[in-house]
């Protein structure tokens, strides 16, 4: 039987990753071609590398068909409820930092924390006749954000990718998103609350709590563990 | 556990009940349009209800409750005055918590007249305890009207008054606000320097909110910096109203005693005496009658009166057997310019069933 630990499949993400054990004395690498999503481990015995999209591997952890995996911890709180219950923290691996804020455009200078979004928010309703939107792919993690912050009067946009042009583009009145320096914002005229850090995310190795174990694989999951340690 | 059929024949029987007592029974669709339910409830209603889609109409969502439905059918052709009854499935996505049922009966009780709107809450209040029969249950009540009564009643500005209403339902950012607007909270360096006019920004103004609406909620903070707080006794009375959870005699009497001091809530405070005495003549047991003052305001932001509850006694585990209240605003803004008083409650047959097999 073999231990199975889940890696992102490609990018930096899988790179820095695959050197992180490296520097342990674990290699990985992609087996085949460049196309082909298949790995090799060496340095150890009975572990197999699964190579998956980041994005799945919270749902592979909590389904418990991976024993371990590498992803962030936005996806891991986004997509897992209760996900204390499904995963655990082994390592935090000090790559892929990056923050899901929340961002207005710079130039309300009236709006520097919830509370002014709150009120701004109510405002831009009735002057409107619609709900100011924030345009995310974080849906989870911004509604409770707001819902524990109290503010109301707004609609969640589905933003998949370059959600910082949505403002510009009138499809959105502000953004929840991942930032790592911040660049990209000031480029599109937005700034971040003073109080709308959401959460600080870095790319993260998982344990799952309820993927199946034997002797042997519990064993292989020990000895791994004290190489990473 | 009881099974399917077993909690549809107890629905069943719940909805002849109220049928027995004149209600007709409506059987709104399962797919409700998204939209209307997005309007009244915000982002909030995606972390409850299930949202699905067709090409054809759109959003769609899986009905999280019948009290919407059943105020839009009413207001498009009711009858007035008129008594409705159901019983269906609701579903309710759990984002937090996987061990919450996602997916359970509702049997309802909806009255809409325009007179004596205490008999109605008392009507409504009184079948569901009849249905609930023996069981070991406690019952809650509350009037949400009292609070809006006293938010109307501060001698704040209307800017105020409005954001704290608009919050009512969220009462950690109803305190917060409270304490802003009492003085308790000074304003933070960055707001000092926007009012002072130091906070500028060359950046362009990108999105759809523009300059003119950044400038009047500038001119809103200005007037409101120059606005007295709240004075402090007034604060004192919000929390002594908020305090108040006792039998109902008690905490009426309570009530009588705040309204001397803040005569804006004697009609409110009016309207729960007459109910106590409409309950009372509909044979409820008002003397241990618990009521808080504090109930009702996490639930859907929709009781603007009356509101009520019941829970097993012994089994803090289980949800509420029953809940309901009055949403006259509800009709409001459904009504399309028209309204009607209305008051209803809904009760839960799988968990009277749990309920009776463990005695």
């Amino acid at each position: 039987m073999t231990l199975k630990l889940g890696v992102p499949s490609k990018g930096r993400l899988m790179e820095k990753t695959f050197d992180w054990f490296g520097a342990r004395g674990i290699q990985l690498a992609r087996s085949g071609s460049d196309r082909e999503y298949a790995g090799v481990v060496e340095g150890i015995e009975g572990v197999a590398l699964v190579l998956l999209s980041a994005g799945e591997i919270p749902r592979e952890l909590a389904a418990g068909r991976i024993h371990l995996g590498v992803t962030g911890t936005d996806l891991v709180h986004e997509k897992l409820p209760l996900w204390e219950q499904s995963v655990e923290v082994v390592a935090e691996l000090g790559f892929g930092q990056a923050d899901l804020i929340l961002a207005v455009p710079q130039a309300w200078t009236d709006v520097d924390t919830l509370h002014d979004l709150d009120a701004a928010a109510a405002a831009f309703r009735l002057e409107h006749g619609h709900r100011l939107r924030i345009a995310t792919k974080y849906h989870r993690l911004v509604r409770e954000f707001l819902r524990d912050a109290g503010v109301a009067d707004y609609a969640l946009v589905d933003s998949q990718g370059a959600t910082e042009g949505t403002v510009a583009n009138e499809t959105a009145e502000a953004i929840a998103d991942i930032t790592s320096t911040g660049e990209t914002l000031t480029a599109n005229h937005l700034k971040i609350l003073s109080d709308g850090l959401m959460l600080r995310s870095q790319a993260t190795l998982w344990k799952s709590r309820v993927a199946p174990m034997d002797a042997d694989e519990r064993k292989c999951l020990d000895d791994l563990l004290e190489r990473l340690g | 556990m009881s099974t399917r059929a077993e909690t549809n024949a107890k629905a069943a029987f719940l909805r002849a009940g109220f049928e027995a007592h004149g209600a007709q029974t409506v059987e709104p669709p399962i797919l409700q349009p998204a939209d209307t339910l997005l309007d009244l409830y915000g982002e909030d209603i995606r972390a409850r209800a299930y949202v699905t889609s067709d090409a054809a109409r759109g959003e769609q969502m899986l009905r999280p409750d019948f009290t919407v439905p059943v105020v839009q059918m009413h207001m498009e052709n009711g009858a007035d005055p008129a008594r409705y009854t159901y019983a269906g499935e609701v579903f309710r996505r759990q984002e937090r918590d996987p061990s919450r049922t996602s997916e359970y009966v509702q049997v309802g009780y909806e009255v809409f007249e325009r007179e004596d709107p205490a008999a109605s809450d008392a009507e409504v209040f009184a079948l569901i305890a009849d249905a609930l029969g023996d069981l070991p249950v406690r019952a809650v009540t509350g009037d949400i009207g009292v609070l809006m009564a006293v938010v109307n009643g501060l001698k704040t500005s209307d800017l105020r008054k409005n954001a704290l209403m608009r919050h009512i339902w969220r009462p950690r950012r109803f305190r917060a606000l409270l304490d802003r607007y009492s003085g308790q909270m000074p304003a933070s360096p960055t707001r000092e320097a926007l009012l002072a006019g130091s906070v500028t920004s060359d950046a362009p103004l990108v999105g759809a909110r523009r300059q003119h609406e950044i400038d009047a909620r500038i001119q809103a903070l200005k007037a409101d910096a120059g606005t007295a707080p709240i004075p402090a006794r007034d604060v004192d009375l919000i929390d002594a109203l908020l305090d108040i959870s006792a039998p109902l005699p008690d905490a009426l009497s309570r009530l009588h005693d705040l309204s001397v001091d803040l005569p804006e809530i004697i009609p409110a405070v009016a309207r729960v005496a007459a109910r106590k005495d409409a309950l009372a003549a509909r044979g409820v047991e008002v003397e241990t009658l618990l009521f808080e003052a504090n109930h009702g305001r996490t639930s859907m932001e929709y009781y603007d009166g009356f509101v009520f509850g019941f829970r097993a006694r012994d089994r803090a585990d289980l949800p509420p057997l029953a809940t309901g209240g009055r949403y006259d605003a509800l009709t409001r803004r459904l009504g399309r310019g028209r309204e009607i008083p209305a008051v209803g409650g809904v009760m839960r047959p799988d968990v009277m069933l749990e309920l009776e097999g463990k005695p």
